[in-house]
């Protein structure tokens, strides 16, 4: 299913969210990949989506820049893609 | 919301920061396959 | 893998600083094994009796999974012939710490395959290094390789899904590189080819068995054209041939992973079991944690590494120097072109290097140092 900003997601139960100085490691039990998340920001906001309706409504309720917006939306995408986010 | 709703926003988002430099794309995740590193296991 | 743009400090960077805890760590359970394979990097045999016990790795265990560790590589040895092997494999996957293990699969019967096949966080690894038992019992001993095809046999009927069939490449098996991809395919296994390094009793074949510098060039051009068969990482010092090789492409060695000895010993890597590369000790006051977070050993291996000799090198970026257990182990400096160097700069310093003055085995629990003996 191709990524919807305006669906939520939440992260899949079988990943591991382990903090880094850098951000995050995260580790998909259930397909044996191994994700970076480059930013702290980026992590509080994936932790924030099962909070919210939509990814949009996460975007907005964050404290990230709306400038930045489109590369989160990238990297959000990418952690779809890998199975780390799902559909709640 | 239609794909080219996110393309005009992005398009703003580009134009507010008219005065300043345009917005660098950030790779913000990243993939990696260590397979157990050293070979072993 | 995704490679990061060079505006960005890159990820390859970020790890070699070390992280707050490894990703996965080598824990090897015991020193005892039923086989004497020649060049046994962890020069096993015989159980330690300083060996932790059960308790004791339990204790290990809840530290990584506090420290959240995502999975633990498991050897030895041979690790399933430990009494409370399969105990500590549930301890662990109960605590959400994933378990992969290498097994020379003679305790892998009907029963234990169907046993794994239920679990979804226990992988498999069968070792094997050779593509027909003449070639693999040179290496491993009589019967070696039947008793290894047949774990996989049970694998198979039991559905356990993917295990993986782990071999080192040597000057005798690296013609045999399509029989084991075909050996995986057949099984539906993954095929995981890693670098022999004269570690442990490899330290005494290594000077025959090593491949010759064609191998290498025909490894190489191999692997780019599998990128579905892993490495582990192990001939990242290849990549000075061309274009880099699947992976990270660097040492992982006390910033990303580490090894873990029978006795608790914590190890900068398993091909390092030496004084020079020891970091600390989970039976000590702070625990595995406090060993990957302070020790001297590793704050030095996470500063930036000087070229030293390889700094005019063009191709020092993409092989980092190479392996320093190669290094370390053939006598030659540490700061300088790898032993099996591509370019061919690490050959006269191996030759050089004083044969009595290479660095001995840390323990030896080997019952016996066979021999070699005639090419297969």
């Amino acid at each position: 299913m191709p990524f919807n900003l305006d669906a939520p997601y939440r992260l899949h139960d079988q990943v591991s969210l382990r903090p880094e100085p850098f951000g995050a490691l995260a580790y998909h039990y259930g397909n044996r990949r191994l994700n970076f998340l480059r930013a702290p920001e980026l992590v509080t906001l994936v932790r924030s989506l099962s909070d919210h309706d939509s990814v949009r409504a996460a975007l907005a309720a964050s404290k990230i820049e709306e400038r930045r917006w489109p590369s989160f939306e990238k990297a959000l995408a990418s952690l779809a893609e890998s199975d780390v986010l799902v559909a709640p | 919301m239609e794909p080219t709703d996110v393309i005009e926003a992005t398009e703003a988002a580009l134009t507010d920061t008219e005065t300043e430099e345009l917005v660098e794309e950030e790779l913000l995740v990243e993939e990696i396959s260590i397979d157990g590193m050293c070979g072993v296991y | 893998m995704v490679l990061s743009p060079v505006k960005q400090s890159g990820l390859g960077d970020q790890m070699k600083a070390g992280l707050d805890a490894p990703i996965c760590l080598t824990w090897e359970l015991t020193y005892a094994c039923n086989l004497q394979c020649v060049h046994c990097l962890s020069s096993s045999g015989r159980r330690d009796p300083g060996e932790l016990n059960t308790e004791q790795c339990e204790a290990v265990i809840n530290e990584l999974a506090r420290m959240q560790v995502f999975y633990i590589n498991i050897g030895g040895g041979e690790p399933t012939i430990r009494p409370d092997f399969w105990h500590l494999v549930d301890y662990a996957v109960s605590h959400d710490v994933g378990v992969k293990f290498s097994t020379n699969g003679s305790r892998i019967d009907a029963a234990v395959a169907r046993h794994l096949a239920e679990s979804d966080y226990v992988d498999v690894q069968i070792s094997i290094d050779g593509a027909d038992a003449a070639t693999n019992d040179h290496v491993r001993g009589e019967g070696s390789f039947a008793t290894a095809i047949e774990a996989m046999e049970h694998l198979q009927v039991a559905n356990f899904g993917e295990f993986k069939i782990s071999v080192v490449m040597t000057r005798h098996n690296i013609p045999q590189i399509e029989e084991f991809k075909a050996l995986a395919d057949h099984y539906g296994a993954q095929l995981r080819l890693t670098r022999f390094r004269p570690s442990g009793r490899g330290a005494d074949s290594w000077h025959e068995l090593h491949p010759t510098d064609a191998q290498q060039v025909e490894l190489y051009h191999w692997l780019l054209g599998h990128p579905e068969v892993l490495t582990g990482d192990s001939f990242f010092h290849l990549s000075a041939l061309g274009e880099p090789l699947p992976g990270l492409n660097l040492c992982g060695a006390g910033r990303v992973v580490c090894l873990i000895d029978p006795l608790g010993d914590v190890y900068a890597c398993p091909f390092v079991l030496h004084d020079d590369f020891k970091a600390g000790s989970v039976l000590d006051g702070g625990g595995f944690q406090h060993v990957w977070q302070q020790s001297d050993l590793f704050a030095e291996l996470r500063q930036p590494q000087s070229a030293g000799a390889c700094a005019s090198c063009g191709q020092f970026d993409a092989c980092q120097g190479g392996c320093m257990a190669a290094k370390f182990f053939t006598g030659i400096p540490l700061d300088g072109p790898d032993p099996e160097c591509v370019l061919g700069f690490g050959a006269d310093l191996v030759a050089a290097a004083d044969a009595n003055a290479r660095p001995a085995v840390g323990k030896d629990h080997s019952r016996t140092r066979v021999s070699l003996g005639k090419k297969p």
